[in-house]
Parts: C-alpha cells; structure tokens; sequence
C-alpha cells in the first residue's frame, strides 16, 4: 500500500507531453498547465505539435494532437527532448508518442479509450497497455471518461458535453502529480465560459475530480515539485514565436513613429502574426488581408513608400512568390521587413513542421544583383526583439530587410520578460521636411547610404521611383552602364555597412578551444542548452549562434580563427555552412544536419560533438 | 452631378495649371499612339480638381501606359508587371488622403493582374483605375492580349487566336465593382469630363480608354472611333438621359423583355417615353451589365459613366475601425499591450 502522503521528488526540471485526438483539447490543457507553471515561478518553453489537417480522421494516428512544456528550477531553453510524462488520451497518442518519452517515463492513459476499435485504428495488433509493450514504464490507468461523467453527474450535462471536459480531468491529474494549486485555473473557466456558468461549473468538477483521483489513487509512488527558477526580477508573461514577432512591430511603430502597413496572406505557420495584428487598430496597426502572397508584398511596397512601418509575413512558399516584388523594395531602396517562418519544403512540403529551409531563398532567391539584410531571430521570445530590430534597421537604412524565423520558435513558447519601452532603443526615420531644397530623391547619407524618405502629400518633394534602374542621386530613370554598376555596388555596399551597425559575434565558452559549434536562428536553445551541459562537463568547446546573416558580424573571421574545428548545425542540408565556405574559404567547414521536419534534441548535439572531439 | 459623385470640388483655393503636372522628362511612347491624348488630358484635369499636388499619387504596373507616372509631375511608383492595384491599395490604406491614380493596360489588367483587378473591384478603395485598353501587348512587341478579339492574327497567334476574349467592363460589374466607365482616346473633352467623375468618385472608379497601338493593333477601335462609323457604333450614355444615338439621335435602346434592343423613334410605334433613361446609381447591376456588354455590329458600344454606385470604401471602413478601436480600446499604448493579459511578477 503507498500512503496517500507520497514523498515528494525535487526535480530540477521535467519534461511534459499531453497528447490526445485533434479535438481532445490538448492545447488548452497544455497552455493551462503553462499558465500554472508560470505561477509557480518555473522557466519554461513549450512546444504544440499539431497535424497539417484541422481534423484528420478521428482515433487515427495521423490525427494526435500533442503540446509539450519543459519547466524547471534554472534557466529552460529548449521545450524538452523526451517527455518524463505522457498524457496518452486514446491508443493513437500513444502510439504517435512512444519514440517522444524517455525510457522511464510515466505514461497517464485513458483506459475508456483503449477499446478494440480504437486500438486497430491506432494500428496497433494488440492492447499495449496488456502486452507487454509498456514495460519499464509506469503506466497509469484511468477511466477518464467514465470518471468525468462520475464528476458532473449532478449537473445532468449530456455525454458528449460532460465528455468535452475530460481534458481537465487529465490536467487535475498533473496538477496532483506536481504539487500544483488547480484552484488558479478556476479563474479561467470564469473567464473563458463567462456565458455558461455551467460549463464553468463542469469544468471546476472534473479538474478538481482529477486532482482528487490522483490523490486517493494508489498508483504514484512519488509526486514531484520543481523549485521556482532563480529569474531576475520582473513582469514576464508567456509569448509564443508569433505573438512576440507581431508585438515586435507594435513596439518598433510606437517608437518610430510609423504606423504599421501589414499586407499578407495567410499561410502555416505564419498567420498567427497577420491574426495577431490584425487585432490591434488601437495601436494603428493596419492590417490587410491580400488576394495573395504577391499582392502582399506589393501592397507592402505601396505602404512603405506611403510611409508606413510597412510588413508583409509569410513561410517559404509565399516568399518564392514575393520574389520579384523583394527586387522592387531592393530597387526603389523602400523600408520593409519580410518576415519568413520557415517549414519543411520544397513546395507544400510539411506546412506544419519546422526547418531552416530558406536561407539560400534569402539570400539569392532574387533576379539581379538584389542585396537584402537578414536576420534569423533565435528562440520565441527573441522573436519580440528581431521584429524590432528588422524594422529598426529597415528604416534607418532604407531598405528591405528579412525576418528568418521558423515553426518551431513561432508555435514554440517561453518566458519572456517583459521590457519598457522607454528602455528600447531609438529609431529614426530619414524623412525629409517639406519643400527641402536640398531634395534628391538618390542622395544618401554618407555613413549608412540611405537615402531619404519623402512621403507623398509633402509639399514639395514630389518625385518619381520604380523598377527601372535609377540614375544615381536624381532617381531618373537610366540606362546608362556606368551608372547601372555604380547603383549597383551602393546598393550592395548600402547593405555591407549595417554590419556597423550591428552587435559582434558574441561565443558562448571558452574563446579559444578544440571545437567551436557554430549555428543560426531558431535552433539557439537547442545548442546552448547542449553546449552549456558539454562546458561543464569540461568539454574543449564553444558555441557561436548567429542572428545576423546579412551582413555578418564584422567579427566573424576572428572568431573563427581562434578555434581547433569548426562544425556548422543546421535543420536543412547544409545552407549556412556553404554561404560561410563563400565568405571565409580559409576555414574547413564541418557539418552536422538534420531533415526531418524535427528540431535538433539535446543529446544529438552533445553526441555530435563528442564524436568530433574524440576524433 | 449624380449623388455618388459628391466630393466638393474647388478650384479657387488652388491656383494649378497644366504646367504644374508636367515633367521634365523625355515621353517615350510612339508617335500617334493613344497614350499621348490620355496623358494631355489627365494633366488639364489634375489641375481642376482642386486637389494639392503633392497629394497626387500615380502607380503603374509594366506595359507601354505604366511608364505614365514618369511622365507626370506628381509623387509616382512604377511596380511590376500587373501589381499595380496593390500598390495603390497599400497607399491608399496607408494614407487615405491621397489622390490615387493608377494607369494599367489590358495585359497589366487582364492578364497577369487579373487576380487583383477583380479584388480592387470589390473591395471598392477610393482609386482611379484608368485601363488602356489597346487589346495588344504593345511593349514586348505585338503579342495577344487577354482582350484581343477572336481569331487575330499575331505574333503568337499566326493562325489567329484561339481564345474568346475579356470585357473589362463585364469583369469590373461582375467582381462587385461600383464604377465603370468607358471612353475612346480620340475623344479628349469626353475623356476629362470622365477622368472628373472618376476623381469625385469616392470608390474604385475603374475606366477603360479605348487605346489605339499605332504599331501593333492600328484602328483596333475604329468602328468606334472613326468619324464615318461612330455615330452609328456607339452611345455616349449621361445620367438621366435617353439613351440615344445615330447621326440623327433617332435610335435608342429599348428593354424587350429580359434584353436591350435597338430601336427606331418613331418607327413601328416607338416613341422617345420607351427608350431607356439611364441611371449609373441603380445597385442593381442588370442594365449596367447589359450596356458593357454591348457590341457592334448588334449594338452601339457604350461610352461614358455606365455605373457609379456610391458605397463605404476600403479605407473608409478600415479607419473607421481605427478610431472606434482608439476611442474604446483599454489599451493606449505598447507598455499596456505588453503588460495586458496574463502576467505574473517575479520578485
């Protein structure tokens, strides 16, 4: 017999997975179970991994629906390799998610749903909760359904409502198994249902019957608690990748002054950030939803030149269309952020899962000579800050900048603490002033090579861009050889000197050592979380992680040249790793990449790099 | 004046000539073609419309007409191949205040900028549309068009093509468009007095120039156009008249039925009290379609304003939205934004 008082596990960090059919509600359960993990002053990141279909056939495995947090007492940088804990709410879950836990991993099953039906849809030729198939795992199992049913019995709800909240009874259940106050989330339900008092009332039952069942049930040895992370002090609230980018540009409008101009068309995983936006005409965000990817852009190109923060958002495929439309931005030197949340491709490839799939597109996915500035933002949070600086950098340079981020830091949540906006940097917007005399539409600035911004309806400055080349300093259209190669390299160069205006390469570890781990954009926590366990283990290693792509940190070759080996991770076939064999040749490149629609885990890395450094 | 046409003009305030809206640059389109006649008769009509001139804006996509904005002194774009609605719906999002012209031809329009041509329609922004309508791809040299009537020879279609053609005015009634106006390049009085109604439009007022290409597609209008056909092939539509036409103003348009015909007054019993008046601010869009449709040898083409139907704009709506959203929004500012929600406090 266990005691109802179980000992309680300190644990420094765990690793969550909730899982269950597409209409299960395993995101509302896992972000509540965020919500109260915020509470508990836990760091964290979480991770939904949802199928491309809105409801694939029901009980299948093409179907699950999953959400993984990763919490703990120190600093959380990644949502978690394996999960420590599974909420599997039919066979399929479970089947989807065995390869996802660790070997000992507690699994919390459904046992209403394992049912003959559901484990041959799930493809499965037995009951793996009876042969043997679990073995090594605690496996708790519970009549969810039966039991939420048990729970608002009272409330004469009819089965498919009483049903709906069976979510809930899994989370009271967690929220025993970690020591959790469910009363917070009560607060939500009020909020949530404010409408239907019953539903509220539904719901508190089966959370509260869940935490209570687990409390009484004589299946957990132990329960856990994870001591609140030493965070500096501060407001902070939880951001998805999305959320951040679109407040990003609702920070970077207030300070520059410009009102936003959104122009895209929705697309996985990107829309969020058009959804989010599209939100907030109180901060003059306007918003426009084009007929297509390319009336996204152009119309982005219209508010730019009209004098708007202007943003167009999109995910490979879109930015293969706004092509053309980037060169127009390059040629008429117009500010614009482009941002691209990366997925699987080519084509459709997998629109819900994630890869660093466009770095070449970026860079080189233009007719012409057609520099832009790229930045690839490095975890959820700092999706908040690369938003910012991209249109930092768009407007006071005159010119069109893309934003790299990709699915699994735009769906992928974390702590962000949250700053003053007094506390963020300037931004400045060449305008010209009405009936300046001194007016040329090319004339640039002598350190950045912008040029200016003369909006249309100021006195004075009317004037003339587009397409065809422009002569410099008139803008007049031109033909002329000498002058199409000198715009040339003052676009280029135009693009070269932000690095002045960017941070240096900043390495992580020693800076000198046997192996210097190089990688870029959404794979950040990843490397970091790998790198800093590698470090302490004393480990000859260092990370470089880069934001900025175009153009590099001025840096970079010195930092390079102070490491033993070089190795270049990356989620694609090696597109960062060959742009750095064409700018520094001097070094020997090795690599480390993965293709399958999944981020890097961990243990990869620290692998990887044993092996290099064994070697 | 229609009651769609209500934007106050005043000339007085604002001392512009035709000079104002000249540029110095070189106009490089063909001798004799059609687009030298629009360009003269858009800057005698800039000038009238009581409007600052730095708040004119002209957008254009690719063809021989999108080199227009160069060629006018005003605040000018020119975009790429048949985005050019995009662009003038972004800067007309961005700051209503503009004055949007946007000159396109029937390949910027038709083809390659079908897809935005029938969402500018709809959406209805506060912007002038002129359409070139030349029913030739004049800059790359003497190509089909999406409006090149069937079975033309060119250079792509040597046997004569094979496709049945657009009515820009078809497509603008039929994807919800609430102003349409056709009107021939050799006629510079009527081709202002449009252009005017265009400007007083508060919509997307899309108007499709009947464009001569000198080089490639000579006369393609001259049915028309042409002084001896003309008065026979086509009808200049005003609201509130009769629709008449013939060189004696004797034949009109009669409705038989579900269809138009072409009558006589004063033949077979046919008094002036039976021809159709016309009303381009019916929301129905019936006799609208009809009359675009119309063609010769059947039917004279209609000429003039054949819809303008007043409704909220684009951007109307969209800032609208922006003041109520200011006005009621708890949220003033980012710092609100950032700290509204769920937030907890690590002390």
């Amino acid at each position: 017999m266990i005691s109802k008082k179980n000992k309680v596990v300190e644990l420094e960090h765990a690793v969550i997975r909730f899982a269950g059919d597409s209409g299960d509600g395993m995101q509302l359960t896992g972000s509540l179970f965020s919500d109260s993990t915020a509470f508990a002053g836990n760091d964290f990141a979480t991770f939904p991994d949802y199928p491309a279909e809105i409801r694939a056939p029901q009980g299948t495995v093409a179907g699950v629906s999953g959400f993984q947090i990763h919490f703990g007492r120190t600093d959380i940088h990644t949502s978690g390799d394996l999960a420590d804990v599974l909420i599997a709410m039919n066979p399929a879950s479970l089947k989807a998610n065995m390869r996802w836990i660790t070997k000992e991993a507690v699994i919390i099953v459904d046992t209403d749903a394992f049912i003959e039906k559901n484990i041959i849809k799930a493809g499965y030729e037995d009951n793996p909760l009876t042969d043997q198939s679990l073995v090594g795992h605690l496996v708790v199992k519970a009549p969810l359904t039966t039991l939420t049913r048990e729970a608002v019995k009272e409330l004469n709800l009819d089965n498919k409502t009483s049903q709906k909240s069976k979510n809930m009874f899994a989370l009271g259940l967690v929220f025993y198994m970690f020591n959790r106050d469910y009363t917070k989330t009560f607060s939500f339900f009020e909020t949530k249902f404010k409408s239907n008092p019953l539903i509220v009332e539904a719901n508190k039952k089966v959370l509260e019957a869940g935490f209570n069942f687990g409390d009484t049930l004589e299946a957990f040895a132990n329960t856990y608690k994870v001591e609140p992370a030493p965070l500096e002090t501060g407001r902070y609230r939880n951001v998805t990748g999305n959320l951040a980018t679109a407040w990003g540009f609702l920070a970077a409008s207030e300070k520059s002054k410009r009102d936003i101009f959104l122009g895209s068309y929705p697309i996985t995983p990107a829309s969020e950030i058009l959804q989010e936006l599209s939100k907030h005409k109180e901060l003059t965000a306007i918003s426009f939803q084009a007929e297509d990817e390319i009336a996204g852009i152009v119309s982005t190109i219209g508010g730019a030149f009209a004098g708007a923060l202007a943003i167009t958002t999109t995910s490979g495929p879109g930015l293969s269309l706004k092509s053309e439309a980037i060169g127009l931005a390059v040629i008429t030197e117009l500010p614009m952020v482009i941002v691209d949340v990366q997925r699987g491709g080519p084509s459709t490839g997998l629109p819900t899962k994630s890869e660093q799939s466009d770095l070449y597109q970026a860079l080189f996915g233009r007719n012409g000579e057609a520099p832009v500035i790229i930045i690839a933002a490095s975890s959820a949070a700092d999706c908040f800050y690369s938003a910012y600086e991209a249109s930092k950098l768009a407007i006071e340079h005159m010119t069109p900048v893309i934003l790299l981020t990709d699915g699994s830091i735009a769906n992928g949540s974390e702590v962000f603490k949250i700053p003053k906006m007094e506390d963020m940097s300037s931004i400045t917007a060449p305008l010209v002033e009405a009936n300046d005399p001194t007016f040329q539409p090319y004339a640039r600035d002598e350190e950045t090579l912008a040029r200016r911004w003369a909006l249309p309806g100021t006195e004075g400055l009317r004037h003339r861009i587009g397409g065809l080349e422009k002569e410099n300093i008139t803008g007049n259209v031109s033909m002329d050889p000498l002058n199409h190669q000198l715009m040339t390299e003052l676009r280029e160069e135009k693009v070269q000197r932000v690095a002045n205006y960017i941070p240096e390469l900043e390495v992580i570890g020693e800076d000198e050592a046997d192996l210097l781990v190089v990688s870029w954009g959404g794979t950040y926590g990843v490397l970091l979380t790998a790198i800093e366990k590698l470090i302490a283990e004393g480990k000859s290693v260092s990370l470089a992680h880069f934001k900025h792509i175009m153009p590099l940190p001025k840096n970079t070759k010195d930092v390079f040249s102070r490491y033993k080996k070089i190795v270049v991770c990356e989620i694609n076939m090696g597109q960062f790793v060959n742009y750095l064999r064409m700018m520094f040749p001097e070094f020997k490149y090795l690599q480390y990449n993965k293709v399958q629609g999944l981020p890097f885990m961990v243990t990869e890395i620290v692998e990887k790099v044993n092996e290099l450094l064994n070697d | 004046m229609t009651k769609a046409m209500d934007k106050k003009i005043d000339t007085k305030s604002l001392e512009l000539t035709k000079k104002d809206f000249e540029s110095d640059q070189m106009v490089k389109w063909c001798p004799g073609c059609g687009d030298h006649a629009i360009l003269r008769s858009l800057e005698n009509v800039f000038p009238e419309l009581g409007i600052p001139k730095e708040d004119f804006v002209v957008v254009s996509g690719i063809g021989c007409s999108s080199r227009f904005p160069y060629y006018m002194n005003t605040y000018g774009i020119h975009g790429i191949h048949g985005r050019a609605a995009a662009l003038a719906t972004g800067i007309k999002l961005t700051n209503p205040k503009l004055s949007v012209w946007m000159i396109s031809g029937d390949g910027d329009s038709m083809a390659i900028g079908g897809n935005h041509f029938i969402h500018i329609a709809r959406r209805n922004p506060d912007i002038n549309y002129l359409m070139f309508n030349n029913k030739i791809y004049g800059l790359t040299k003497g190509q089909y068009s999406p409006t090149t009537p069937f079975g033309t020879k060119t250079k792509t279609s040597p046997q004569g093509t094979f496709e049945r053609p657009f009515n820009p005015g078809e497509l603008v009634i039929g994807a919800q468009g609430k102003f349409f106006a056709r009107v021939p390049d050799t006629n510079l009085k009527l081709m202002s007095k449009i252009f005017k109604e265009a400007a007083e439009f508060r919509g997307a007022s899309i108007v499709e120039i009947l464009a001569n290409c000198i080089i490639f597609q000579n006369k393609i209008h001259s049915l028309i156009t042409s002084k001896e056909t003309k008065e026979d092939n086509q009808i200049v539509l005003e609201a509130g008249q009769p629709m008449l036409f013939g060189p004696e103003k004797d034949k009109g348009l009669k409705l038989e039925g579900t269809r138009l015909k072409v009558v006589k007054v004063g033949k077979d019993g046919v008094k002036e009290d039976d021809i159709l008046v016309h009303d381009p601010t019916t929301e129905d869009p019936g006799i609208h379609m009809m009359l675009a449709s119309m063609a010769p040898p059947e039917f004279p083409a209609a000429i003039g304003v054949i819809r303008a139907v007043r409704t909220e704009t684009l951007e109307e709506n969209v800032w609208n939205s922006v003041e109520h959203e200011k006005k009621h929004s708890k949220i003033k500012s980012v710092d609100d934004l950032l700290n509204s929600g769920n937030t907890w406090e690590i002390e």
